[in-house]
C-alpha cells in the first residue's frame, strides 16, 4: 500500500513538475513573442509583482507598505497591492488573482501561519516565486516559498538584554511586560531576553505578566506592579513600544522617574518611542525594522536571476537609546 | 429592599473572599498613600481601572433588566474615544470634542434602541450589528492608528485628574451611579423596566410606553459607554480604535450577572452590578499582584483562573445548587 502510495506520489509530482515546466516554456514563449511583436526591446520589459499585504492596523504595518511601495517604484517594478484587512481568505484571493496575472513574483505578509499550501502550491506550479515577509508560514514543504524575510524576535530580546545590564552594572529587579500569550514575539522576546541576563547573577526577573502589546493593559499592569513590589523596581522590559508607553505613566503616576528612577527598555522603534527618548522617559529601544522593501526586491532580483536564497533572510535590527533619540528621530519613516 | 440586601449577600462574599486571598497572598494590596495630591494604593486602581465597566454594567444593568442585551457598547466605547481624538487633533476645544463624542454614543444607543423597537430586530442581533460596525467606524476615524493626544491636554483629566484625592474616573462612575439611581428610584422609569421586562405585553396593556421607555434604556446605555471610552481614551493619552473596549461588553455583562440580576429581565440590582464590576476587576489586579514564590502567575493561566473564581461565583448564587447540598446533608444525617 505504502509503495503504491509512495509510487502514486512521485507520478503526481513529475507530472505537476511537467505541467509546471510545460506553463513557463509556454508563458516564457508568449512573453518573448509579445516584446518582439512590441518595440522589440527585451530588456525593458518591466517586472510585474503582486504584494499580498495583511492590512494597516498599526503604523508599523503603514511603514512596511510604504517601504515596499517606494522600493517598486524605484526600480521601476510595476506593483500589485492587495490590502487583506486581516483576512486570510482575501490575501489567497489575491495570491490567486496574482497567478492569474501571470505576475513575475509575489510577496506575501502572512496574517496567519497555518492555511497556506494550497495557495502556495498554485504558485509554485505556475513557477512565481513567493516571497515571505515579516512573517513565516507553516507548511510541509518549504520549497514552497523563496525566502522568508523577518527581524529575529529572539535576537532583539537578547539586545533589550545586554543593553539594559550595560546600564544597571549587571544587577537589578526587572519586571516584564509580556506581548499576547503564545504569539511568536511575545515568545521570542522572552527567550531572548531571558537568555541575554543569564550571565549576570545579580539581574533577576521579579514580575512577569501579558500587556497583551497596548498601551492601555501595559499601564494597568505596571500599576500593580509598582504596588506589588514598592521600591524594588529598578527596570521595566516591555515586548513593544505602546506597552512601555503605557508603564511610563504608571510609573509618573506613581510619583517616581521614568527613565531615572526605573529604567525602561522596550522593542519596536515606532515613533512614540522616539519621542519618548527624546523626553527622557524612555531609556532604550530595540528597533524592529518594517522598512523590507529593499531586502524583498533584492530577494526578487536574486530568485528570478536563478540564485538559491536561504530560507530565512534575517533582519537586522538596531539598538536606540537616548543618547542618539535626538539625532535619528527626524529621520525615523514610522 | 430586604430582598435586594439579600440577593447582595452572595456577591459581597465573593468580593470579600478575594480581599482575604490578598490579604494573605499580597499585603501590600491594601497599603494606600498619598502620593502628589492623589491617593495610591492597589485598592484605588481596582476603582480606577474597574470605572469603565461599572458605567458600562449600570447602563447594562437598564438594558438587560427590560430583558434585552446590548452588545456594542466595546465598539461605542472605541468610537468615543476615536472621535474626541480625532477632533482634538485637529484643534477643535476639549468641551466640542467631548460633547460630539458623546452625542454621537447617544445616537449610536438611539440606532440600537430603533432597530429593537421600530424594527423588532432581536436585541442580541441588533445590537451585534453595531458592534461590528462600530469598530470599523472607530478604525475609520483614526484610519487604524493609534492617535495620541496631547498629556497636557485638559482632556486628559477625565482619565488622569484627581478631585479630593480620589482619580477622577472613579468620580465619574460614582457620580453617574447616584444620578441613574435616583433616576431609576425616584421617578417611574424604574418600575417601568422591571414591568417590560417582566412582561412586555401586559406592561403595554397598563398603559406604558414600552418602545419609549426601551429607546431610552438603549440611549443611557450610549452616553454612558461613551463615558468609558472618554476615560479609556484620556487616560492613556491616546485614541486606539483596535483594542478600547474590546470584549469588555462581556465584562459588562458578567458585572451585570454576577450582581444577581437575571438574563431574562424584570428585577435588577444597580449596586449588585457596580460590585459585580468591582470584584471583576479585583480579580485581574490579583492576579497581575499576586507573585508565588517568586514568580507571576504565567499569563496563560489568567483566563483559565478568571473562569474558575467567575464559576465559583455563580455556584455560590445558585438556589438550586445550595438547596441541593443541604439535601445531600440531610440525607447523610
Amino acid at each position: 500500500m505504502q509503495r503504491h502510495g509512495r509510487t502514486i506520489q512521485v507520478v503526481a509530482g513529475v507530472t505537476l513538475a511537467l505541467i509546471a515546466t510545460g506553463s513557463l516554456v509556454m508563458s516564457g514563449c508568449k512573453k518573448s513573442s509579445s516584446t518582439t511583436s512590441g518595440n522589440g526591446d527585451g530588456s525593458s520589459r518591466q517586472l510585474v509583482v503582486g504584494f499580498s499585504q495583511i492590512g494597516a492596523e498599526s503604523s508599523w504595518r503603514t511603514a512596511e507598505t510604504n517601504s515596499i511601495r517606494g522600493e517598486a517604484e524605484t526600480r521601476g517594478i510595476k506593483l500589485q497591492f492587495s490590502d487583506a484587512q486581516q483576512k486570510q481568505e482575501n490575501q489567497i484571493k489575491a495570491i490567486n488573482a496574482f497567478i492569474a496575472q501571470k505576475v513575475d513574483a509575489i510577496i506575501l505578509a502572512p496574517v496567519v501561519e497555518t492555511g497556506w499550501e494550497p495557495v502556495l502550491k498554485a504558485a509554485k506550479a505556475q513557477g512565481i516565486p513567493v516571497i515571505l515577509v515579516d512573517r513565516g508560514v507553516d507548511v510541509s514543504d518549504d520549497s514552497l516559498y523563496t525566502t522568508l524575510i523577518a527581524s529575529d524576535f529572539v535576537a532583539e530580546g537578547r539586545k533589550a538584554a545586554e543593553w539594559l545590564a550595560t546600564k544597571l552594572n549587571g544587577s537589578g529587579n526587572i519586571v516584564e511586560l509580556q506581548g499576547t500569550p503564545g504569539s511568536a514575539p511575545a515568545i521570542d522576546r522572552k527567550k531572548g531576553f531571558e537568555d541575554g541576563i543569564a550571565p549576570f547573577e545579580g539581574l533577576k526577573i521579579i514580575k512577569s505578566q501579558t500587556g497583551e502589546f497596548t498601551r492601555a493593559k501595559g499601564k494597568e499592569v505596571m500599576e500593580a506592579f509598582l504596588k506589588s513590589a514598592p521600591g524594588q523596581i529598578n527596570a521595566v522590559y516591555a515586548h513593544n513600544d505602546d506597552m512601555a508607553l503605557g508603564a511610563i505613566q504608571a510609573i509618573q503616576e506613581a510619583g517616581l522617574k521614568p527613565g531615572k528612577d526605573i529604567i525602561v527598555v522596550s522593542i519596536d522603534g515606532v515613533r512614540g518611542a522616539f519621542e519618548a527618548m527624546v523626553a527622557g522617559t524612555l531609556n532604550c529601544t530595540v528597533e524592529c525594522n518594517p522598512l523590507l522593501g529593499p531586502a524583498a526586491f533584492d530577494a526578487v532580483a536574486k530568485v528570478l536571476a536563478g540564485e538559491t536564497l536561504p530560507k530565512w533572510t534575517v533582519v537586522d535590527d538596531q539598538v536606540f537609546d537616548q543618547s542618539v533619540a535626538a539625532d535619528v528621530i527626524d529621520s525615523r519613516k514610522y | 429592599m430586604r430582598r435586594s440586601l439579600r440577593q447582595l449577600i452572595w456577591p459581597l462574599v465573593a468580593l470579600a473572599l478575594l480581599l482575604v486571598f490578598n490579604a494573605v497572598a499580597s499585603p501590600s494590596f491594601f497599603h494606600v498613600q498619598f502620593v502628589n495630591g492623589r491617593l495610591s494604593g492597589a485598592a484605588i486602581d481596582v476603582l480606577n481601572q474597574g470605572a469603565p465597566v461599572m458605567l458600562l454594567a449600570l447602563g447594562m444593568t437598564l438594558v438587560i433588566g427590560t430583558g434585552g442585551i446590548d452588545l456594542s457598547v466595546g465598539a461605542v466605547m472605541a468610537v468615543a474615544g476615536a472621535l474626541a481624538a480625532k477632533l482634538l487633533h485637529l484643534d477643535a476645544p476639549v468641551a466640542l470634542a467631548i460633547v460630539a463624542a458623546l452625542g454621537v454614543c447617544v445616537a449610536a444607543g438611539i440606532w440600537n434602541g430603533g432597530l429593537v423597537t421600530v424594527a423588532s430586530i432581536p436585541p442580541i442581533v441588533a445590537t451585534l450589528i453595531f458592534m461590528v460596525a462600530g469598530r470599523g467606524i472607530a478604525q475609520l476615524i483614526t484610519d487604524g492608528q493609534i492617535i495620541t493626544i496631547n498629556p497636557g491636554s485638559s482632556f486628559t483629566v477625565i482619565g488622569r485628574g484627581v478631585i479630593g484625592g480620589l482619580p477622577v474616573p472613579v468620580v465619574i462612575a460614582l457620580s453617574a451611579a447616584l444620578v441613574i439611581a435616583a433616576i431609576v428610584r425616584l421617578t417611574s422609569l424604574g418600575v417601568f423596566i422591571e414591568a417590560i421586562g417582566g412582561n412586555e405585553e401586559a406592561s403595554r396593556y397598563a398603559g406604558i410606553n414600552v418602545r419609549w421607555i426601551r429607546l431610552s434604556v438603549y440611549a443611557i446605555m450610549g452616553l454612558l459607554a461613551g463615558l468609558a471610552g472618554l476615560i479609556d481614551t484620556a487616560d492613556i493619552a491616546a485614541a486606539d480604535a483596535n483594542n478600547s473596549g474590546l470584549y469588555l461588553e462581556l465584562d459588562a455583562i458578567l458585572a451585570v450577572v454576577i450582581g444577581g440580576t437575571a438574563l431574562t429581565g424584570g428585577r435588577f440590582s444597580l449596586l449588585g452590578a457596580l460590585v459585580g464590576a468591582i470584584i471583576i476587576q479585583t480579580l485581574s489586579t490579583t492576579i497581575l499582584m499576586t507573585t508565588f514564590r517568586g514568580h507571576s502567575v504565567p499569563p496563560e493561566f489568567n483566563l483559565v483562573i478568571k473562569a474558575i473564581v467567575v464559576l465559583m461565583v455563580c455556584l455560590l448564587q445558585s438556589d438550586e445548587l445550595r438547596r441541593m447540598v443541604l439535601q445531600v446533608r440531610r440525607v447523610q444525617g
